[in-house]
C-alpha cells in the first residue's frame, strides 16, 4: 500500500526521529511511504489561537497536496484531529465551500499513526524490541476527538521485552495546550506538575505519547526537574528493533 | 499595550452581547487573577478534593443509566428546538401564567430586571426579602440593586449564606463555598452570625445546625422571596425550582409575595420534557438519581403559598446570543456544573479567576456572549482553557465548549506583539520553501537553545527542545 506521510511541521522541525521512526515502520511492514514535498503545516496554532484566517491557506495547501492520496498518516494526534474534525469547518466558516466539499472527502482518509496501524493495515505486532518500563499518557484530543481508545497500547503490548505500567489519572490535561501554555503559564505549568508526578509514580523510564507537542511540554518539565525519565512518540518505541 | 478588536474578524462582539453583570466590573484578566490561585494551597487543597470527589460520584450516577446517551442527546433537541421558538414558546409562557393569576415582566438587561424586583417589593412595603439561590439574579447582581434601595436580601442556601455573611463571592455554580474548608466557615459564623453558639465547633451538622437557626428566624418572618427558577412549562405557566436543603421550598411557600427572575433560555415546552430533564440535572449535578426537593408552582392559589406572583423573563444578551449560530449553544446550559468539576484549569483557578458568577468552562463561553468580549476578563475568558475537551464528554445538554471557545478566540481583540508573532509564523508556514529556511536557522541556532531563556513564559518551568541539526524534510531530499 502506498502510504502518505503528513510529518507535521513541529516533527518536521524538532522531531525529525518520529517522522524516520514511522517511514522505517511502514516499510518494515512492506509499505510504500510518500513524503510530499509541498506539505508544510495544518493550521492548528492559528486556529486555535484565534486566527482562522491565516489558518485557511493551510488548509488548502493541505487539501491540494494530500488529495490525491489514498491514505494520509500523521504521527499526531491533535494535528489529525484538526484535519478530519475542523478542516471543512475553516472552510465553510470562510465561505469557501468548493474547499470545504474537497476537506470533507480527504478527511476519512486522513488517519492518525496508530490507527493507521490498527485499522487500516490491521497490525499490532510490528516486530519492535524495547526492553524498557514504559508508561502511556493518552493525549487529549486523541482521547476526545480521534476517541483512539487503547489502540496505542495494543501496539505497546506486542513490543518485546516492554513493560507497560498504567498511568494514574492518565485522563487529565497534561496542560499544554498549544499557546495556552504561554498565555495561561501558571495553569498551564500546575497542571504539568501533576502530570509529572503521576508519571514518577509508575516508576516508569519512558513515557510515551502519540503527541509530541504535549511531550515537549512534559518532557521539558521533567527534563528541568531532572527526573531522570524520557518521553518518546510512540513510533520511536515501535521503530526499536533488537 | 492596548487591547484592539481583531480586523480580521467576522464580528466584534464588544457590547453586541448587550448585557450586564454590574458587580463584576473591572475585574482582572484571567491569566492575572489564576496566577493569586495557582499559589494559594490552601485553596487548591480545597478545589482537589471538593471536585475529585463529586467527579467520581457524577460518573457512577451517570453510569448507572444504560441510556445515558439518548438522554443527552434528547436534552440536546428539547433545548435546541425551544430556543429556535423561543419567541412563540415566551408568548405562551407568559398567557398561560397570567391565566393562573401571576404577573410577568419583561426585562431587557440586568438594569431593567432589578428595577422591576426593587419596585415591586417597595410596593409591598417590606424593606427585608428572602431568597433562594440563584445564578440569574447573581448575574445581574440584584442583591446590591437592592441593597442601593435600602432593601436587605437574605442568602437561605447553605453555601450562599457562607459567601453572604462573609462578603466573598461565590466560585462555583453549585457549591458557592467550594473555595472555603469548614475552618473557616466556622471562623465566619463566629463573626458575623449573632445567633451562633459560643461553642461552635468545625463539624458540618453543628454549623448546618447553626445555619438553620439562623435562617429559620428569616423565613418564619418574611414577606417577599426572590427566586431563580430551573425550569419554566410553556404550555402550563409552571415554574420549577430543584434543591437540595428545602430552604428553597421555604421560601417559595411562606411569604405572602414571590418574585421570581429568569433567564429566558430556561423554558420548556411541555411538562413532559421534565421526564429528561429532571433525571440528567441531578445526575449531572449533585451526582443524585434525584434531588431532594422539586417544587413547582402554577401562578397562585387561594390560601395555599404566596398570593401574588412575579415572574421577570430576563434577556440580558441572550437574544444576541441566539443570534449566533455557534455561540447559541451555551444557552442550552442547565446550570448542572459538571464542566467545573471535570476541568484541569478550574481546579488550579479556582472560580474567582472568572470574573463572573459564571466560573469554569461554561463561564468562559458564557460571560464574553452576554457581556461582550471587550473588558480585560471578557478577552482573555476563551483562552482560559487547554481545549481538553473534557467538559464537552460531560455535558449532559452536548454543548461543545470547545468549539466555542475555537469560535469566540477568532472574534477576541488581540495584542500587537502577539498579532505580528502569529502573522510571522503564517507566513512562514505559507510555502515549504519558507519552512526549510526557518528549519535552517533553527539547526544553526541549536548550540544557542540550550541556554535560551526566551521566551519565560516557557523556560520559567521547562526546558525548551534542542532543534536537530537536520529537519525532517532535508533527510528526505538529501535520500535519506
Amino acid at each position: 500500500m502506498k502510504i502518505a506521510l503528513f510529518v507535521t511541521c513541529v516533527n518536521d522541525t524538532l522531531y525529525p526521529q518520529t517522522g524516520k521512526a514511522v517511514v522505517s515502520i511502514l516499510e518494515r511492514l512492506g509499505h510504500e511511504v510518500d513524503f510530499p514535498l509541498t506539505q508544510t503545516c495544518c493550521g492548528q496554532m492559528h486556529l486555535n489561537s484565534g486566527y482562522p484566517h491565516q489558518a485557511l491557506p493551510l488548509v488548502e495547501a493541505f487539501t491540494t497536496t494530500f488529495e490525491g492520496y489514498d491514505a494520509i498518516v500523521v504521527p499526531s494526534g491533535s494535528c489529525a484531529a484538526m484535519v478530519r474534525d475542523w478542516h471543512s469547518t475553516v472552510a465553510h466558516e470562510a465561505g469557501r465551500e468548493d474547499l470545504a466539499q474537497r476537506a470533507k472527502s480527504l478527511a476519512p482518509r486522513v488517519h492518525e499513526f496508530s490507527e493507521l496501524l490498527v485499522d487500516v493495515l490491521g497490525v499490532t505486532d510490528v516486530g519492535a524490541v524495547f526492553p524498557h518500563r514504559v508508561t502511556y499518557h493518552p493525549t487529549c484530543h486523541g482521547l476526545r476527538m480521534l476517541k483512539l481508545g487503547d489502540r496505542p497500547q495494543q501496539l505497546l503490548r506486542e513490543v518485546d521485552g516492554l513493560e507497560l505500567v498504567d498511568l494514574p489519572d492518565a485522563t487529565e490535561c497534561c496542560g499544554f495546550g498549544g499557546t495556552f501554555a504561554l498565555k495561561n503559564a501558571d495553569v498551564s505549568a500546575a497542571m504539568c506538575a501533576d502530570k509529572v508526578a503521576a508519571v514518577k509514580q509508575t516508576r516508569a523510564e519512558v513515557l510515551c505519547a502519540v503527541d509530541n507537542s504535549c511531550l515537549m511540554h512534559i518532557g521539558g518539565t521533567l527534563s528541568r526537574q531532572r527526573s531522570g525519565v524520557r518521553v518518546m512518540h510512540l513510533a520511536e518505541i515501535l521503530a526499536s528493533t533488537a | 499595550m492596548t487591547n484592539k478588536p481583531d480586523p480580521n474578524s467576522t464580528s466584534n462582539l464588544g457590547g453586541v452581547g448587550g448585557g450586564r453583570m454590574p458587580t463584576y466590573v473591572g475585574m482582572p484578566s484571567f491569566p492575572k487573577a489564576a496566577r493569586e490561585a495557582v499559589a494559594d494551597s490552601r485553596l487548591r487543597a480545597n478545589l482537589a478534593h471538593a471536585t475529585g470527589t463529586i467527579r467520581e460520584r457524577r460518573q457512577r450516577a451517570v453510569d448507572e443509566l444504560p441510556d445515558w446517551a439518548e438522554l443527552r442527546e434528547a436534552a440536546r433537541q428539547i433545548k435546541d428546538h425551544t430556543l429556535r421558538h423561543l419567541d412563540h414558546y415566551l408568548m405562551m409562557l407568559e398567557e398561560k401564567v397570567t391565566a393562573a393569576g401571576g404577573t410577568v415582566h419583561w426585562a431587557r438587561d440586568a438594569d431593567e430586571a432589578n428595577a422591576i424586583v426593587a419596585r415591586l417589593v417597595e410596593e409591598t412595603g417590606e424593606r427585608e426579602v428572602v431568597k433562594v439561590k440563584s445564578m440569574a439574579t447573581q448575574e445581574i447582581g440584584l442583591n446590591e440593586a437592592l441593597a442601593e434601595r435600602g432593601i436587605t436580601a437574605y442568602e437561605t442556601d447553605l453555601a450562599e449564606l457562607i459567601v453572604q455573611l462573609g462578603d466573598d463571592r461565590p466560585s462555583h455554580i453549585l457549591v458557592p463555598a467550594i473555595h472555603k474548608n469548614r475552618a473557616e466557615i466556622r471562623e465566619i459564623f463566629q463573626r458575623k452570625m449573632p445567633s451562633a453558639p459560643a461553642d461552635l465547633t468545625d463539624d458540618p451538622a453543628v454549623l448546618a445546625e447553626a445555619a438553620r437557626r439562623h435562617l429559620r428566624a428569616k423565613f418564619l418572618s418574611a414577606k417577599v422571596a426572590v427566586s431563580g427558577a430551573n425550569f419554566a412549562i410553556a404550555e402550563t405557566g409552571t415554574v420549577l425550582v430543584v434543591e437540595s436543603e428545602g430552604n428553597g421550598r421555604m421560601c417559595l411557600t411562606l411569604p405572602d409575595t414571590l418574585i421570581t427572575v429568569m433567564g429566558i433560555e430556561k423554558l420548556l415546552p411541555t411538562a413532559r420534557d421534565l421526564e429528561v430533564f429532571l433525571q440528567v440535572l441531578p445526575r449531572s449535578s449533585t451526582a443524585e438519581r434525584m434531588n431532594p426537593y422539586t417544587s413547582a408552582w402554577t401562578g397562585v392559589h387561594a390560601g395555599d403559598g404566596p398570593s401574588a406572583f412575579h415572574l421577570v423573563l430576563l434577556d440580558n444578551g441572550r437574544t444576541a446570543i441566539n443570534a449566533d449560530p455557534v455561540g447559541r449553544e451555551a444557552l442550552r446550559c442547565i446550570r448542572c456544573s459538571a464542566c467545573l468539576n471535570v476541568c484541569p484549569v478550574y481546579a488550579r483557578a479556582g472560580g474567582h479567576a472568572y470574573g463572573s458568577p459564571y466560573p469554569g468552562p461554561i463561564g468562559a463561553i458564557l460571560s464574553p456572549q452576554i457581556r461582550g468580549i471587550g473588558s480585560d476578563v471578557d478577552a482573555s475568558l476563551p483562552f482560559a482553557s487547554s481545549l481538553c475537551g473534557a467538559c464537552y464528554e460531560v455535558c449532559p445538554v452536548a454543548i461543545d465548549i470547545p468549539r466555542i471557545l475555537v469560535h469566540l478566540r477568532a472574534r477576541a481583540p488581540k495584542k500587537a506583539p502577539e498579532r505580528l508573532a502569529m502573522t510571522a509564523a503564517a507566513w512562514s508556514l505559507r510555502t515549504p520553501k519558507r519552512l526549510a529556511a526557518l528549519q535552517r536557522a533553527a539547526a544553526r541556532g541549536r548550540r544557542f537553545a540550550r541556554h535560551a531563556r526566551m521566551p519565560r513564559s516557557w523556560t520559567d518551568t521547562r526546558d525548551l527542545p534542542v532543534p536537530p541539526a537536520q529537519s525532517f524534510r532535508q533527510w528526505w531530499k538529501e535520500g535519506r
